[in-house]
């Protein structure tokens, strides 16, 4: 589904990824780990299309076509999603409006027509249900004001309504409590499809406790140095990352 | 034009062929007693509006042009415009929308605005245009039938001289402000309203259906009488783009509540904002205040601008009866090269007057977009409150907002409130909505609408909608 070859990009003057290459396929869940600053939140923007990183060479490709060449918003309607970070707060734009726009220009994409108001609005509490949110949230301003368990809930809310083929939940669980984080988390796991990859960017391994991966990246100063399975996770958990560096370094 | 001309003007006045010539050529550019002598016999009025008139143009040559506004424009030469501008005959219109300027026709498309309205707002000669006359005439009908009065201001002056003489000039004296002043004197056309006491207006009066409405020229006058316990909701302007060759606009409103009467505004102003340098655009420098004379009363602006190329406009409102509310609601937006400089006045005089400010300014490409707005609480208003909230919004780093309020407080029982907030649209955020499928525009375009939000509310729902579409249009390439 996703290939990423050789991938080099660089932000103002600074190399971050330095030839990173990564093969995601549908129906798999990729865990990206790694030291600050290793590239980790560079690579899903570079994914999602962010203007501010240049991208110096190397491939992308989504489903056959080059990803490379879409804008954000064609690289979304195409199917990608980018849970962020840090979810920015639009004051007065209504959540459900948001939530409608970006259904409907995806359905648009599709050549579909735009979605029932009553039908939206039904499937939207079902989902809200089933992340533990308050309905009331759809009325309030994008973001305005959400805690941090609040905007990440709202951002796998996104995902659930948009239902993409690739979803990237970048440091989903960073700033949440132990409760919020397992709401997220099952939140996560009912959208685990076989049509569908998921590529979760964390530090640390306590998400994956909760959603189980197929497979562990170690990124390192732009490059994958070590991949494997949910047991890495684990062994980086106990050794720190330095030993897998020392290791690649050997 | 010399001396002997203008003399030779006005003693030719009472000549049927020179009006005529008038009507169909206009006055030579120019202001004097001549002119101003010109106008008023071309109406046909009577004494005291000439009188009227005359005494404005006086006080208006010892008055100096304002220039403590946050704008920046060429001297305006008075004596190079022309006081009187014929209607268009038949023969210089287009005869069809087929020769109308393609871009004009895009932008009626993109408000949607329906086809026979499309005509009739780019000057589409009157017999090739739907007759929208019959319409006009029903609405009269209904109106008649509860003892509204809602005609031209010269047929006003004709028919209805004693409420003319009663209330002109007494909410904006003439010798107000400058522009005040030369409207006063050479004021052109207008709408007047009467509501009788206790009636509830039965529609929303709109300029659009008063006949005649195309030729009301660039000093327009207005004037709204709501008697004791009345309600009226008045629609001023359009959200397509008005095709007018006067560069000065400087028109004055007046509303009039007595006794527990309100009165409800709304403006939707769309005029040429000259090209991308700003050339070409036109100079809105309007006096609008409301005077709530009775107690209970309420008078309540809302206005969108999106046009002109300056706009100088402070809808204010007189607190003078007791519990009387005001209210300024106003969306401005500079594009481009434009600047506004408008805000409010709320002068509380009253006891336990109460007025709200919510103020919503957009700068975007080089526009500067100034809040002007004045607290006043007199001595005598006990227990008056005031809630201003003062938002401006910047797209693009080359705008400007600047935001200056005025309070006056004599009556220590006030209680005043103001918000002011500045923000950006960022990166981030447009960011946000791409990566969720939505194009650049679109997301500029909802977040200009949610910040708007709370003046949109209070539009009638259709003006509303259309208020809506014109913001998108206006702010199209903002970003980018």
């Amino acid at each position: 589904m996703l290939e990423i070859n050789n991938l080099k990009s660089r932000i103002g003057d600074t190399e971050i990824l330095r030839g990173l290459s990564l093969s995601v396929n549908a129906g798999e869940v990729h865990a990206i780990m790694g030291p600050n600053g290793s590239g980790k939140s560079t690579l899903a923007q570079v994914i999602a299309g962010h203007d501010d990183y240049v991208v110096t060479g190397g491939e992308v490709t989504f489903m056959g076509k080059n990803l490379l060449d879409l804008e954000p918003e064609e690289r979304a309607r195409e199917g990608i999603f980018l849970g962020f970070q840090y979810p920015v707060e639009i004051p007065g734009v209504n959540n459900a409006y948001l939530l409608k726009a970006a259904v409907n220009a995806k359905r648009k994409h599709q050549g579909l027509g735009e979605v029932d108001a009553f039908e939206f609005l039904k499937v939207a509490r079902e989902k809200m249900a089933l992340l533990g949110m308050d309905p009331k949230f759809l009325n309030r301003g994008v973001n305005e004001g959400f805690s941090g368990g609040e905007k990440k809930r709202n951002e796998i809310l996104q995902m659930a309504m948009l239902e993409p083929s690739l979803a990237i939940l970048d440091e989903t669980d960073s700033g949440l409590d132990i409760d919020a984080l397992k709401a997220v988390a099952e939140g996560v796991n009912t959208l685990r499809a076989p049509d569908r990859a998921i590529v979760l960017v964390t530090h640390y391994q306590r998400l994956l406790d909760y959603i189980e991966p197929d497979f562990v990246h170690v990124l390192s100063e732009g490059q994958i140095i070590r991949s494997g399975d949910k047991s890495l996770a684990l062994e980086l958990e106990e050794k720190g990352y330095d030993w897998v560096r020392e290791a690649a370094n050997a | 034009m010399s001396s002997e001309n203008i003399e030779s003007i006005v003693n030719r006045r009472y000549e049927h062929g020179f009006v005529t010539d008038i009507e169909s050529e206009g006055l030579p550019p120019g202001l004097n007693e001549g002119v101003v002598r010109a106008i008023s016999a071309l109406k046909k009025e009577p004494e005291f509006m000439l009188e009227w008139r005359l005494q404005a143009y006086r006080q208006w040559l010892e008055m100096r042009e304002p220039e403590w506004a946050h704008l920046h424009y060429p001297p305006v030469k008075f004596n190079e415009i022309s006081y009187y501008s014929a209607p268009k005959s038949d023969e210089d219109r287009p005869k069809s929308l087929d020769e109308v300027d393609p871009k004009l026709l895009e932008t009626y498309d993109k408000l949607g605005i329906p086809l026979h309205e499309r005509a009739r707002l780019a000057g589409v000669a009157v017999d090739a245009v739907f007759d929208s006359v019959s319409v006009a005439t029903t609405f009269k009908e209904k109106l008649s039938d509860v003892g509204v009065i809602f005609c031209s201001f010269s047929e006003a002056v004709l028919e209805h001289p004693e409420l003319v003489k009663k209330y002109l000039g007494s909410v904006v004296p003439r010798r107000d402000n400058f522009y005040a002043a030369l409207n006063s004197a050479v004021f052109s056309d207008g709408s007047f309203v009467y509501i009788p006491k206790g009636v509830r207006c039965p529609m929303e009066l709109s300029t659009y259906f008063r006949i005649n409405a195309a030729n009301t020229g660039q000093f327009e006058r207005t004037l709204i009488i709501a008697d004791v316990d009345s309600h009226v909701s008045y629609l001023e302007g359009c959200t397509a783009p008005m095709r007018d060759e006067n560069q000065l606009h400087a028109a004055v409103v007046e509303l009039v509540a007595l006794d527990g009467a309100e009165i409800k505004y709304s403006t939707v102003q769309n005029w040429y904002p000259g090209d991308e340098n700003g050339v070409g655009g036109i100079y809105n420098f309007v006096t609008k205040r409301g005077d709530c004379r009775g107690d209970n009363s309420k008078i309540s602006w809302t206005q969108v601008e999106t046009g002109s190329a300056i706009t100088w406009k402070y809808p204010s409102c007189l607190l003078r009866g007791d519990n009387s509310v005001g209210e300024f609601y106003s969306v401005a937006v500079a594009n481009n090269m434009q600047q506004a400089d408008t805000g409010t006045k709320m002068i509380h005089i009253g006891a336990n007057t109460s007025s709200t400010i919510v103020s919503k300014g957009i700068s975007a490409g080089k526009a500067q977009n100034a809040y002007r707005g004045l607290v006043k609480v007199m001595p005598q208003a006990h227990g008056a409150r005031n809630h201003t909230q003062c938002d401006s919004l910047l797209i693009g780093k080359e705008c400007g907002a600047h935001t200056f309020p005025y309070m006056e407080i004599k009556n220590p029982s006030a209680r005043i409130e103001h918000e002011a907030t500045t923000s950006k649209i960022s990166a981030d955020q447009l960011f946000y909505c791409r990566q969720r499928g939505i194009s650049e525009e679109d997301a500029v375009n909802m977040i200009v609408n949610g910040f708007c939000k709370e003046v949109f509310k209070e539009l009638p729902m259709e003006f509303a909608v259309e208020a809506q579409a014109l913001l998108n249009v206006s702010l199209e390439g903002a970003v980018g």
